[in-house]
């Protein structure tokens, strides 16, 4: 029943957006985290070609031993990915809630550049008051 | 109109890049849907249309709101295109200014308009403070759809005068780059005000500057600027 990070990946896989909470993930370089979240969104494209019957929304969990991974697909290809304890039933409700923050703090701020790095005040402390 | 800079957004640098705009060369990069003519208003409005601007009544608020986000991207867009012409964040605010001010000559005029309709003793306000008031109360609520959360007058300087909101609507969306910090995008509210006070005969400087809280981060003040004539009045009325 823990948040461990947040990820924002633009439409072309370019990671936006990281953030960890708390210290249950090992700590990574930017870098490594820009790799981790090309692969991801490889993998989403080929998840979303994958469907017996017509079109696919491509993958929505990604789950291992100790933690999940709940991926949140909006309709303009921004992915938004939560890493969590396995048991986390809100994590889909939450990735909601960071859509609106998204949408409002980042998209309606005039000194974003979409598709760039998210670095906005406002989004920051919403966020870290929708996730604790 | 070009006497007067406020009437003309545009500076002398950029009409030149207007060129591009001419109706010739716009017509394949933007396709506007022609305007509505005026005449259309008078044909009768069909059943279950919604009757367009023209129709409407100028006088009913209630169902005349406009939606927030929507206005949010506006804005934003309107921000965009002035830091794109802009050089240092004085011209920055002057220019927001001077659109605000193209808003706010008309939200003077309308507000007008519907007291005289709605009031049997319309009257016009010549003394300074109860027109303050009635900017942090009618023009906030015109314009905002709130009231203004304090009025404050300055210490030092006679002629200072402060309006503040500890979150304006308008800028609520908006986080501003830390090397921009001084950038208040509230100087679009602060045109609007100086608009009105202006149109009412009492000419000012008009600035908006951040002064955050702990609780409200984004508390901006709407400083007014009186000219000295204004305050000469004001003691001439007192004898």
């Amino acid at each position: 029943m823990t948040i461990f990070g947040l990820w924002v990946i633009n439409k072309a896989g370019g990671l936006v957006y990281q953030r960890n909470f708390g210290d249950g993930l090992p700590g990574l370089t930017s870098n490594e985290y820009l790799v981790l979240a090309g692969t991801l969104h490889g993998i989403h494209a080929i998840t979303s070609r994958l469907s017996p019957t017509g079109s696919s929304s491509g993958a929505h969990v990604i789950e291992g031993e100790s933690f999940k991974m709940t991926i949140f697909l909006t309709a303009t290809g921004t992915k938004f990915v939560l890493l969590t304890t396995p048991v986390e039933p809100t994590a889909e409700a939450v990735l909601q809630k960071v859509y609106e923050v998204y949408a409002d703090a980042v998209m309606k701020n005039p000194f974003h550049t979409p598709e760039m790095p998210i670095r906005s005040e406002a989004f920051d402390t919403r966020i870290a008051a929708l996730i604790k | 109109m070009s006497a007067h800079p406020r009437f003309s957004v545009l500076s002398a640098s950029s009409l030149a890049s207007l060129d591009h705009l001419s109706p010739a060369a716009s017509s394949t990069r933007f396709s506007l849907p022609s305007a509505p003519s005026i005449n259309t208003t008078l044909a009768a409005p069909k059943p279950g249309v919604r009757p367009n601007i023209y129709d409407r009544n100028i006088n009913k608020t209630r169902t005349a709101e406009v939606s927030a986000s929507a206005f949010a991207f506006l804005f934003s867009e309107v921000v965009q295109y002035t830091q794109k012409r802009v050089s240092g964040i004085a011209d920055f605010e002057r220019r927001l200014n001077t659109l605000g001010y193209r808003v706010g000559v008309r939200v003077l005029e309308l507000m007008s308009w519907r007291n005289e309709s709605s009031s049997k003793t319309p009257k016009r306000e010549i003394h300074f403070l109860p027109e303050l008031r009635s900017i942090h109360t009618q023009v906030w609520r015109a314009v905002f759809g709130k009231p203004a959360d304090a009025i404050e007058k300055s210490m030092e300087n006679p002629d200072e005068y402060m309006v503040i909101d500890n979150d304006p609507p308008i800028t609520r969306s908006i986080s501003v780059p830390r090397d921009m910090n001084q950038l208040s995008c509230s100087s679009f509210t602060a045109g609007v005000v100086e608009a009105v006070l202006d149109g009412l005969g009492f000419p000012a400087r008009v600035t908006a500057h951040n002064t955050p809280t702990d609780a409200y981060p984004n508390r901006t003040t709407i400083l007014i600027k009186l000219e000295k004539s204004v305050l000469e009045r004001e003691e001439a009325f007192k004898t």
